[in-house]
């Protein structure tokens, strides 16, 4: 199903037209009414009016989540505050947040955007969405919420937690489109065991998850257990919050909204453009936002773009799957390693669940890295010489992967700490 | 022969861990009958032959715990010198094999149980089905081992 067929499945010279003509707008309406950007512009020389074509874009500077601090809370306004009809801000947990604000077009857009996603992962106005991404300052649960009105569809605002209620709600109302965290999505269908729901009698169709990394095999555990078609989706604060790009039932990667969100991937280490198909750090070019435009935005999520046609009919550009974030790359014993890597490996042995983590130490001047594994029901064995089997092939099959020796630590299950939003998979107890 | 059911529990190796356990078959009135630990790499696998297998069993999993039910054998031994050393050359007489093994004393000083864990416990019986051992018998078991 597509919301928007016209925008969706235009022309691919007609989109770039329009593209071109909104970023030309759009730097614009920054360089005249952000300070900041007209620094930056000005620092190097560069006018709005130079950029003539998406080949000069490279002209124009970086925008990073540090940059957007030193204008924080409302320094990066394109509109007098008053015409700011909501704000959100990043969670902020590696310093001030980021403001992100809101005209009254910009939620529009957002409504339109994620009425597009959720109608990709097949929302019509006869669906019951269980919204349990977070309400508040993160974007996810208004985001969800917009879409989901636009759409016509029946939104329960219930947001992150009260796994309990959450699952009662689920089957007494019967919730036929489930939004929230991959990793929460997966703690649900293990606690509806626990509460007595039986999830056969749950009338799920489809997940819409995101906001984390996450793989393949957890796709196919969510969606073995939760009899529903899991897709990807995919966004953040800075740019609009959830409703950037969505996977479609193709799950061939993520189609971004690219008339309203200009991709480049580029090097994180060159910062030079890479490519179509080679893995770089996604940056994105706001083409619409009139609250707070972002400029050649670093996400620093590692991605590759794909523009071979899609059998959805949409003609609008895949990313793949994140697979890892430029800045919480890990340097074991000087080997970069992203926890996807990890996550990866250890998801394609029979038995293993998603609930893992990283532990890396430094213990005497050498990196040590401990995988905790929770011991499921499929992996155990009374017999411990076959749990230090499994253990030993665990160990074996992430090195092979990563290159790396690891330890492996069994746990017993449901010790390794759920998240309701995002997991935290990485402890890093190194004094560096 | 009647059946005999083992619970094992997976546990890490740590402080607390038994006491965890034991808590949850002490709070059910769950009387523990034998007990075997072996542990490997920070982990462990905890053994135990109880009174009220199935509610010991239902009860840890409902806790959270890994846990599995298996069959074993239980084969009586008489308390004096040689009393093992029978049970063993009939077991393997027989071309038994023991995973794993460990004792339990009934009435104390009287009667002793070997429980023997074997890889293929259907096959095992059957061929111990003609020898002149004395195996676990429900009846007799649950009244004497209560008191």
């Amino acid at each position: 199903m597509i919301w928007n067929r016209e925008a969706e499945c235009m022309q691919i010279g007609e989109r770039e037209k329009l593209q071109l003509e909104r970023l030309k707008a759009t730097l614009k309406r920054a360089y005249e009414n952000v300070s900041y950007y007209r620094k930056r512009f000005d620092e190097i020389k560069v006018k709005p009016a130079d950029i003539k074509s998406f080949k000069d874009i490279v002209k124009l500077p970086f925008t990073t989540k540090t940059d957007l601090r030193e204008g924080y809370p409302f320094g990066l306004f394109a509109v007098p505050r008053q015409e700011i009809v909501e704000v959100h801000t990043s969670s902020g947990t590696t310093g001030k947040p980021t403001v992100s604000g809101y005209t009254k077009k910009d939620i529009e857009i957002w409504g339109e955007v994620m009425a597009r996603a959720l109608t990709m992962v097949g929302t019509t106005k006869d669906d019951i969405i269980q919204n349990g991404y977070g309400y508040g300052l993160f974007t996810g649960g208004l985001g969800v919420h917009y879409g989901a009105q636009r759409i016509g569809a029946t939104v329960i605002p219930i947001s992150a937690g009260q796994t309990k209620r959450q699952l009662e709600i689920m089957y007494d109302f019967g919730s036929t489109v489930l939004t929230c965290t991959p990793s929460y999505a997966l703690y649900l269908t293990e606690a509806a065991e626990e509460v007595g729901i039986d999830v056969k009698k749950l009338k799920l169709k489809a997940g819409c998850f995101g906001a984390e990394m996450w793989t393949d095999r957890m796709r196919e555990e969510i969606e073995k257990r939760f009899h529903l078609i899991a897709l990807n989706i995919y966004g953040l604060t800075e740019i609009i919050g959830p409703g950037v790009a969505q996977e479609c039932e193709e799950k061939n990667g993520l189609h971004i909204f690219e008339d309203h969100f200009y991709p480049e991937v580029v090097s994180p280490d060159t910062l030079e453009p890479l490519p179509d198909g080679e893995k770089g750090e996604l940056v994105i070019t706001t083409l619409t936002r009139e609250g707070t435009p972002m400029i050649r935005f670093r996400t620093r999520d590692v991605t590759a773009l794909r523009r071979e046609p899609c059998k959805c009919g949409r003609t609008l550009v895949r990313m793949d799957r994140i697979t890892g974030r430029t800045d919480d790359r890990l340097k074991i014993r000087g080997v970069l390693i992203f926890p996807s890597q990890i996550e990866k490996a250890l998801l394609e042995i029979k038995g293993v669940e998603p609930h893992y983590q990283i532990i890396v130490t430094r213990p005497q001047h050498l990196d040590e890295l401990e995988v905790q594994v929770e011991t499921s029901k499929k992996l155990f064995s009374d017999e411990v010489r076959h749990l230090e089997e499994t253990r030993k092939k665990i160990e074996k099959h992430i090195e092979n992967a990563i290159g790396l020796r690891v330890k492996v630590t069994l746990v017993e299950p449901k010790t390794l700490p759920r998240s309701e939003g995002k997991a935290k998979r990485v402890i890093d107890k190194r004094q560096l | 022969m009647d059946k005999l059911k083992q619970i094992s529990i997976f546990s890490e190796n740590k402080p607390g861990r038994l006491e965890k356990i034991t808590k949850v078959l002490a709070d059910e009135g769950v009387n523990i009958l034998a007990i075997n630990i072996a542990s490997s790499n920070g982990f462990g696998v905890i053994k135990f032959i109880v009174d009220k297998c199935e509610l010991a069993y239902q009860k840890l999993k409902q806790k959270g715990f890994t846990v599995s039910l298996n069959e074993v054998l239980a084969i009586e031994m008489v308390d004096k010198p040689g009393g093992l050393y029978e049970v063993a050359r009939t077991l393997s007489q027989k071309k038994v094999n023991i995973e794993n093994a460990y004792v339990f004393i009934l009435e104390s000083r009287k009667r002793a149980f070997l429980i023997v864990e074997v890889q293929d416990i259907e096959k095992a019986k059957k061929l111990l089905q003609y020898v002149k051992l004395k195996f676990y018998r429900e009846a007799e078991f649950k009244k004497k081992g209560k008191k």
